[in-house]
């Protein structure tokens, strides 16, 4: 099987799959909202904003070989959510899914949450590859006999079947928030699991619908006043009672809920000091976290704001040990940014298996990768041209300003409609899955 | 008047020296050229209530409603037509009428 799940740059990416229409006009409900691997990788489950999740499931080629080609295929796809509407509001709620959350694999059926702006969900995938036949008091359809006619008793058997995916609401975890849900996170004790929205976080049992824990509540006594909202919150990987969120301020909090049972103080701030002077209009708005994820080995957290990726240690609250410029060349094109409303897209990141690299998305359909490592970095893209079967993704580059070189683009040509919100690493390969607007790529480490 | 001036060039001269270092803030400046209304507080309360409040503001569900089947008449205008068949002529047994949400279509990551 494909290596530890290491090396930015040693790897070669090449191209693996690409799922989704064509077609340059995208209908609203086809947009990808939330992609995930499951825990083992096997599984790699889409959210999009029409209230759809589709499943998709690893094929390996040939088991045999060291390293080999997988490819992923259409499991199951149902509708998670539906449009619905706050009369109390007179406001719509969107059906957009959120963030898509699994569950550890305890037995044969797969568990996963998907969340809209409001409800939760829990839904079970489930395979039937056999069915029971020879059914007494029914026919074969379903209909029921017509009790006279039956002369003999037979016991029914089961029999194959073709396999069938069956998805099926478990639970529904609805009414735990008045603002919009912007994160799901499924704690290590397989029991609990926190939701957030922008301005509370509360924390739920997975077997119980109808009552909740609120852990964090940051709404000030008077609306005026508000400074910040959430934006995104996580358990610890191993630490049951440990919790981060994040602001728009560009603070991370960190919570242990044995302190006490309302996290509104915590335990440890994460804050990067300011250069005061460099303050400008646009410093809160570019320095609002987007997107926070804990390590696999727990000992760090990475954050993403506009413009930059940061690694922090756990162990360090006044400073990130590493900072990454995802796109620094857009600091100079703030202004439009704010305009057409780019500056408050929020981008998502992700670690790779060993916590060696880290993947986050741009514009121009451009993706980063940053090897922690070997402190090196590569631009690639996402796009139909490199979509011959293994072909290597070539490293982009993007000429700031002054004379291009060939191969280059300049700022100025980036299509800003074309953004990688939506980044996932599976969890032991080499193997990512890259989100454009409407549509899934799959790219693998080059074999050989 | 005519005293400020030359203070005023220094001003400009000092902000230039600034901008050259901080893209940021000639960024910040072509923006207040454009929309001079413009509040300092950027990240405040005004922002974020916005965000709070995502999505536009019905009169009440009818009004919800008659919007939703407008964007659904635009998308599908086939589904009509098998309603205005199947009703009216006879008795609909449940297999003849059209699913409730005709729209809800496949993802086509799916197809």
């Amino acid at each position: 099987m494909a290596g530890a799940g290491g090396g930015g740059n040693d790897v070669q990416w090449c191209f693996s799959q690409v799922k989704g229409a064509i077609d340059d006009d995208v209908a609203e409900a086809d947009i990808i909202s939330t992609v995930e691997f499951n825990h083992s990788g096997e599984l790699l489950a889409t959210g999009d904003k029409g209230g759809r999740v589709v499943i998709f499931q690893q094929e390996i080629e040939n088991k045999s070989q060291q390293q080999c080609r997988s490819e992923y295929n259409v499991y199951s796809t149902f509708q998670s959510h539906e449009p619905e509407f706050d009369y109390l509001k007179s406001l719509e709620i969107e059906e957009k899914i959120n963030k898509i959350r699994w569950l550890p694999q305890k037995n044969a059926a797969q568990f996963l949450l998907s969340t809209n702006d409001k409800t939760i969900k829990l839904w079970k995938i489930s395979e039937r590859d056999k069915r029971p036949e020879g059914y007494n008091l029914k026919e074969e359809d379903g209909r029921y006999r017509d009790a006279a006619t039956i002369t003999t008793l037979q016991v029914p058997v089961f029999r194959p079947m073709d396999l069938m995916v069956e998805a099926s609401p478990r639970r529904v975890f609805a009414n735990g928030h008045t603002y919009h849900i912007n994160s799901i996170s499924v704690n290590s004790d397989n029991e609990t699991y926190l939701s957030a929205d922008d301005l509370r976080i509360n924390m739920w049992h997975l077997e119980i619908t109808d009552r909740s824990f609120n852990i964090v509540d940051i709404k000030p006594a008077n609306m005026e006043e508000l400074t910040e909202v959430i934006t995104a919150a996580e358990f610890h990987p191993h630490q049951c009672n440990t919790f981060v969120y994040s602001s728009s301020k560009g603070t991370i909090r960190l919570c242990d809920m044995r302190a006490s049972a309302l996290c509104d103080k915590h335990s440890k701030l994460f804050e990067e000091p300011e250069d005061p002077s460099n303050r400008s209009f646009f410093s809160e708005i570019i320095s609002s976290i987007s997107d926070v994820k804990f390590s696999h080995n727990g000992r760090y957290m990475m954050t993403r704001d506009y413009l930059s990726v940061k690694i922090w240690d756990l162990n360090m609250e006044n400073r990130p040990v590493e900072t990454y410029q995802v796109h620094e060349y857009l600091r100079s094109k703030l202004c439009s940014l704010y305009e057409n409303d780019c500056i408050f897209d929020k981008f998502e990141c992700c670690w790779n298996g060993n916590d060696s690299v880290v993947m986050t998305g741009s514009y121009n359909n451009f993706f980063r990768m940053l090897d922690r490592s070997q402190r090196r970095d590569v631009t690639l893209e996402a796009s139909r041209e490199s979509c011959k079967p293994r072909q290597v993704l070539k490293p982009r580059r993007v000429c700031a300003g002054g004379k291009r070189k060939k191969d280059e683009i300049s700022v100025d040509s980036l299509d800003f409609n074309k953004k990688i919100l939506h980044t996932a690493w599976h969890p032991q390969e080499n193997i990512i899955a890259v989100a454009t607007t409407n549509n899934l790529y799959i790219f693998q480490e080059k074999v050989n | 008047m005519e005293d400020i001036k030359p203070e005023e060039t220094k001003v400009e001269e000092q902000k230039d020296e600034e901008n050259k270092v901080c893209p940021e803030k000639l960024e910040e400046a072509k923006l207040k050229a454009k929309y001079p209304l413009l509040g300092n507080k950027p990240g405040g309360s005004d922002l974020l209530r916005k965000r709070l409040q995502k999505g536009p503001k019905y009169f009440d569900s009818g009004d919800y409603n008659m919007a939703k089947a407008k964007i659904k008449n635009k998308q599908l205008p086939a589904a009509q037509t098998e309603k205005t068949e199947i009703t009216g002529d006879h008795i609909p047994t449940p297999q003849d009428l059209p699913q409730r949400k005709p729209s809800l279509v496949a993802s086509k990551l799916a197809g």
